[in-house]
């Protein structure tokens, strides 16, 4: 039985000044459809360069990614990509910036008005339609990350790839973005990989939390599933002891069983 | 005890009696443009008091060298004698419509031409032949430079071909490059009746060919230069290649590419000066080569005049190249200088 998405014995090698650097080995992992999939570990352990593969972005030296019955060769809006710094378009508006994707995705599939619809739609499900009109210089980072969000569910991808989307945002914007993406969630039961490095926000978002060994060679350790009953609420969870459990867990994979490189040099 | 108080009834009457700038609304910008101004003007007078006293210090076998007042006389005369070469244009098309009339009224079926005025040309004409080559020759070299730079700056192979050849033809003074092509336009420029003069058509060539470059490589800097997250957005959309350049890449490459653009209008216009003079090709260059070469007492005042002209106009393009790119750009809030 094939699952919805199919990471299967992936390695990457990147040719650096300093000759060949393998940057992944032995990568796999199973994703059903609608699951929500945390990547987590240290900074340079490769989970980017996971998210990239799976994107499309990077070509895997070895292994491949199979999505829907299909290889996963080079980038498309079935795949679409969260950035960390957002990564909208200065000189359009919200609303435009929206509008770029749709219109590659829809051409000839929907009439001005439906995009337009679509687009509002969209805008309106990460609370966002009062900006429309705004450039990304004029609203505050958490939004430009809701219409970052907005920009690749338009597109309506068969998985959405997040790369560390909250890792700029201070505590409470991060706190209310994350309920932003819960709700989504459960509301188009999209599949989603997301990186991360925030253990709380693992905890509280994913089904399962993918862990990664350190680099070089990094490879996944340990896959944590998180079995807490949806809708999660972070208040009630807070001291709740499956939720402190799967925590402690993550924690101790991190820092006792694969402690950050630079640790010990310091 | 009492004087106190009266003094300090005094200040306060003062006090209250004190224009004060910032009590007016918009004061404080007004001050400081009042200030920025006084002092633009502070420089340009010790400029002037400078000039006057070495000028009357420095005797050349043409004269004494020209101060500011030799100048604004000069400025005048200069426009005194575009007014009355205007006059004369009037009158001689005025009398040959009359002789027309005349003629016609006489046969009805007489050759009536009308011949073209042949005066000298003024310094006024002689700006607006400058103006118009430089038009050209930096549209010609727009037309060619901004789409090669985009290639360059998208294909690094297609840099690296091209990367040498432009870094040889960089340096090459517009004098170098004139005799070649005012052979080559005599020998390929050829028409029963040309749209444009031959010698327009080589200072406006050899414009080109010196404008090229500045746009060339910041255009192709530009371009490379695109945001990376920008370019991964772009192929996660998979834009096509066209949408890719005009929605991605040139909005963000507009700010070089208007700084190569006004590099290079400003070497166009060096460019041409020099370019007129040495082909005597019609302009402000073969202005100042026939006044050297008349040697008059008033040459080098007409001269310095050109010199004026020339700046001035150098600094009018290029605020226009910044008015151009202010309305083309997305960015409306940075500080362009």
């Amino acid at each position: 039985m094939q699952s919805y998405l199919e990471i299967s014995k992936v390695g990457i090698e990147f040719n650096t000044e300093s000759g060949n650097f393998r940057a992944l080995q032995n990568v796999n992992l199973k994703v059903e459809k609608g699951e929500f999939i945390s990547l987590i570990g240290h900074s340079g352990c490769g989970k980017s360069t996971v998210l990239n593969i799976l994107a499309g972005l990077y070509q895997a030296t070895e292994g491949g990614v199979i999505l829907d019955g299909k290889e996963v060769n080079a980038p498309s809006p079935d795949r679409a990509v969260v950035f960390q710094n957002h990564a909208l378009l200065p000189w359009l508006t919200v609303y435009e910036n929206v509008e770029l994707g749709v219109k590659q995705v829809f051409k000839g599939l929907k009439s001005k008005t439906e995009m337009a619809d679509w687009i509002h739609h969209n805008l309106d499900l990460v609370h966002i339609t009062h900006a429309m009109h705004k450039r990304p210089h004029e609203i505050s980072g958490g939004m430009k990350q809701r219409v970052g969000i907005a920009r690749c569910l338009a597109m309506q991808p068969k998985v959405l790839l997040m790369d560390e989307p909250f890792g700029a945002l201070d505590a409470l914007t991060r706190a209310h973005l994350q309920d932003s993406v819960m709700e989504i969630h459960a509301r188009l039961g999209t599949t989603v990989v997301m990186i991360t490095h925030d253990v709380d926000e693992a905890v509280l978002l994913s089904d399962r939390i993918v862990m990664m060994s350190n680099g070089p060679a990094a490879t996944i350790g340990e896959i944590l599933p998180v079995t807490l009953p949806r809708p999660r609420d972070r208040l009630a969870l807070a001291e709740d002891s499956d939720f402190v459990h799967a925590r402690q867990q993550v924690l101790q994979f991190l820092y006792d069983k694969h402690k950050f490189p630079g640790a010990k040099a310091a | 005890m009492h004087s106190i108080i009266s003094r300090y009834a005094f200040i306060k009457r003062e006090q209250a009696w004190r224009f004060e700038w910032s009590d007016i609304p918009g004061g404080m910008a007004i001050a400081k443009a009042l200030r920025a101004w006084s002092l633009a003007a502070a420089g340009i007078l010790v400029f002037l008091l400078l000039w006057q006293a070495t000028a009357n210090n420095i005797n050349t076998s043409l004269g004494q060298f020209p101060g500011p007042v030799q100048v604004w006389t000069q400025i005048q005369n200069l426009t005194d004698e575009y007014g009355r070469e205007q006059e004369r244009r009037t009158d001689f098309y005025a009398r040959q419509e009359v002789r027309n009339v005349q003629l016609l009224a006489q046969d009805p079926n007489a050759d009536v031409r009308v011949r073209p005025y042949t005066g000298r040309p003024t310094f006024i004409d002689q700006i607006q032949t400058s103006l118009m080559t430089v038009a050209f020759g930096f549209f010609i070299a727009m037309l060619i430079a901004i789409p090669l730079g985009i290639l360059c700056g998208l294909s690094e192979s297609l840099y690296n071909a091209v990367n040498p050849i432009i870094q040889l033809f960089k340096p090459v003074s517009p004098l170098a490059w004139l005799p070649l092509v005012t052979m080559v336009v005599s020998a390929l420029y050829v028409s029963e009746s040309p749209m444009f003069e031959k010698s327009f058509i080589t200072s406006a060539i050899t414009v080109a060919l010196c404008c090229l470059w500045p746009t060339v490589i910041n255009t192709t800097v530009g371009v490379a230069s695109v945001d990376k997250d920008l370019i991964n957005v772009s192929r996660v959309i998979c834009l096509p290649t066209h949408m890719h350049i005009r929605k991605i890449v040139l909005p963000s490459a507009i700010p070089l590419i208007f700084t190569g653009m006004r590099l290079s209008l400003a070497t166009g216009w060096m460019v041409l000066i020099a370019a007129e003079m040495l082909a005597q090709n019609p302009g402000l260059g073969k202005f100042i080569w026939d006044e050297f070469q008349n040697g008059s007492s008033d040459s080098l005042g007409r001269i310095m005049v050109a010199v004026l002209v020339i700046g001035f106009i150098g600094l009018i393009l290029d605020k226009l190249m910044l008015t151009l790119q202010r309305r083309v750009s997305w960015d409306k809030q940075t500080v362009l200088r």
